[in-house]
């Protein structure tokens, strides 16, 4: 990634590398609240973010949507969750890992599959 | 504060009467599992195999200081390298989607993995057989934070250049550690491992004394 194009990223989000509240984690899911939303009042990058999510999406995700990386998708998404836009749902379990219903359920799964 | 269609609900509830809760945006729950392995290990063709998606990219900044010696003395250097991530999704029912992050393999990458790590499921350490010293490092990190983990034998040309026993003892692996051949762009090995692994997740989880 170039220099200037790391700047330009910043420049986005006001120069603000860091969310309000903790750093998000990159598997966060992000969803879109049902309703109206005045797209007028939001930049560009964010009104992108809300027409991407016709379904759930990762930070990281959103971060390669968007070719922002990482660090600036945490801001945006942040701040849309701030506004009451998008509900974001972090991992059960938090840094514990999922406990053990959750990994019976994911076993379950991919033998389904 | 931008408009929020809940607001009006809660302004105007009667407090006698419960209001009709207004739309919620569904709970949907992320899990992770970490695909480590050196260069060229297969990583990204590994989740490709598996993944709804095909495997996308996101990048994040990381700075380096490195200490030197020059005339002056000490040097403190600060440099801003970029690492790259290939991730895959797979999801799993509505409340439940499943991320495999590929991980550079790198030493030097270990911020990375400490963050990929946080609350993951566990870990597969794909390797190459013709370079089995590339997966050392990825071994000692997943060992040292008790994580579990599987060691899939990436099988390049449909040929394996080591038996699964022999490598096991090469790497000192216990036991307990599956050790699996795969053909990383097979689902069908790709999905036995992920089983592999989250039984032992589950082994695990089952032991520990909380």
């Amino acid at each position: 990634m170039s220099s200037t194009r790391f700047v330009r990223q910043f420049a986005l989000t006001g120069g603000r590398a860091r969310s309000l509240g903790a750093d998000l984690d990159l598997d966060a899911i992000v969803v879109r609240q049902p309703g109206e939303w005045p797209a007028s009042r939001l930049g560009p990058e964010a009104t992108t973010i809300i027409q991407l999510l016709d379904g759930p999406l990762s930070v990281a995700e959103v971060s390669a949507h968007l070719g922002v990386h990482l660090g600036i998708a945490r801001v945006l998404v942040s701040d849309l969750a701030a506004g009451g836009h998008i509900a974001v749902w972090t991992a059960e379990g938090g840094a514990n890992g999922p406990d053990l219903v959750t990994l019976e359920r994911l076993l379950d799964d991919l033998q389904s599959l | 504060m931008t408009f929020s269609p809940s607001d009006a609900t809660m302004t105007l509830g009667d407090p006698g009467r419960a209001a009709a809760p207004p739309p919620r945006a569904p709970i949907v729950r992320p899990l992770k599992i970490v695909i480590a392995g050196g260069f060229a290990a297969g990583k990204t063709t590994f989740v490709d195999a598996i993944s709804e998606i095909t495997p996308l990219t996101t990048e994040a900044p990381m700075t380096q200081y490195s200490v030197g010696l020059d005339n002056a003395g000490e040097v403190r250097t600060k440099t801003t390298t970029t690492v790259a991530m290939d991730f895959g999704r797979l999801t799993l029912s509505p409340s439940a989607m499943l991320y495999l992050f590929g991980t550079p393999g790198q030493d030097r990458f270990w911020f990375m993995w400490d963050e990929l790590s946080k609350g993951a499921v566990g870990a597969v350490v794909l390797v190459d057989t013709r370079r089995l010293s590339d997966c050392f490092g990825a071994i000692d990190y997943f060992e040292r934070r008790s994580m579990p983990y599987v060691i899939a034998l990436n099988e390049f040309d449909g040929r394996l250049a080591h038996d699964p026993d022999d490598v096991r003892e090469a790497l000192a692996i216990s036991s307990a550690i599956p050790v699996m051949s795969v053909d990383a762009r097979e689902r069908v090995d790709t999905k036995n491992v992920l089983i592999e692994l989250v039984k032992l997740a589950i082994e695990r989880r089952r032991h520990r004394v909380v």
